[in-house]
């Protein structure tokens, strides 16, 4: 592979695509952002279902760690 | 306070006058690499919110929000092309991005190159574009990927190298 080859691809590439360049951004993205935000702090990460749930199975099965975790609490 | 300290403890209003200061260059950036206008918006939208939630992680002290934002809106875009590696085509919507002569013989040149693009992996796929089509300096593509100009120009010369490969199997020789 030589430096010819790469520009032959190059060549290609330039003939058949134009570069994006400085795509104008069609529109403020904002509003979109805030809701993204807005959703994203409303949903609970799986993995603390995960916790919760495994807490809940632990407390059912050992009831002695109730006051141990109260205490934590 | 300065702006990006305000942003790195986490303000609110901090982070949108930066979003609103640099959704323009995170956009930019993106739809070089994926070549479509809707997904570049909605990986500008997603690269923010992984801004937002590394706000923490952000060195102030040192500045250079943009090169961080580039980085990310980086990874965020290549996340998006392996997830989308054997599902769809390589995203080309824009329509001033294809040339205007389309005779039947053009049209299957294009759809060889595009075929041929495909077959890049992502990590290739994004050095060829950005060096090759947008003509972006190597010491850019290299810091936008967090790897050495060595590593850009090693991969430049195996994502030529399995171009040509794939050309030459549809019959294109460049």
């Amino acid at each position: 592979m030589s430096e010819r080859e790469v520009d032959e691809i190059k060549k290609l590439l330039k003939r058949e695509m134009k570069p994006v360049g400085k795509a104008e951004l069609p529109r403020d993205l904002w509003p979109a952002m805030l809701e993204k935000l807005s959703r994203g702090a409303a949903s609970v990460p799986w993995w603390d279902w995960v916790l919760l749930a495994g807490t809940g199975v632990a407390l059912w099965l050992f009831p002695g760690m109730v006051p141990a975790l109260l205490y934590h609490l | 306070m300065e702006l990006l300290e305000r942003f790195a403890a986490g303000d609110q209003e901090a982070f949108e006058t930066l979003f609103r200061q640099y959704q323009g260059q995170a956009y930019q950036w993106i739809a070089r690499i994926v070549r479509n206008r809707a997904t570049a918006e909605d990986l500008t939208i997603e690269t923010f919110w992984r801004v937002h939630r590394a706000h923490a992680r952000f060195d102030a002290s040192r500045g250079q929000f943009a090169g961080w934002l580039r980085r990310i809106a980086t990874n965020t875009a290549l996340d998006f092309l392996r997830r989308n590696r054997r599902e769809v085509p390589l995203p080309e919507d824009l329509p001033e991005l294809r040339r205007a002569d389309t005779s039947a013989v053009q049209a299957e040149l294009q759809r060889a190159l595009q075929a041929s693009l495909r077959r890049l992996s992502p990590k290739l796929r994004v050095v060829v574009l950005l060096g090759l089509v947008e003509e972006e300096p190597y010491d850019e593509i290299a810091d936008a990927l967090g790897i050495s100009v060595n590593v850009v120009k090693v991969r430049m010369f195996r994502g030529v190298r399995v171009l040509r490969k794939e050309l030459e199997k549809a019959g294109v020789r460049p």
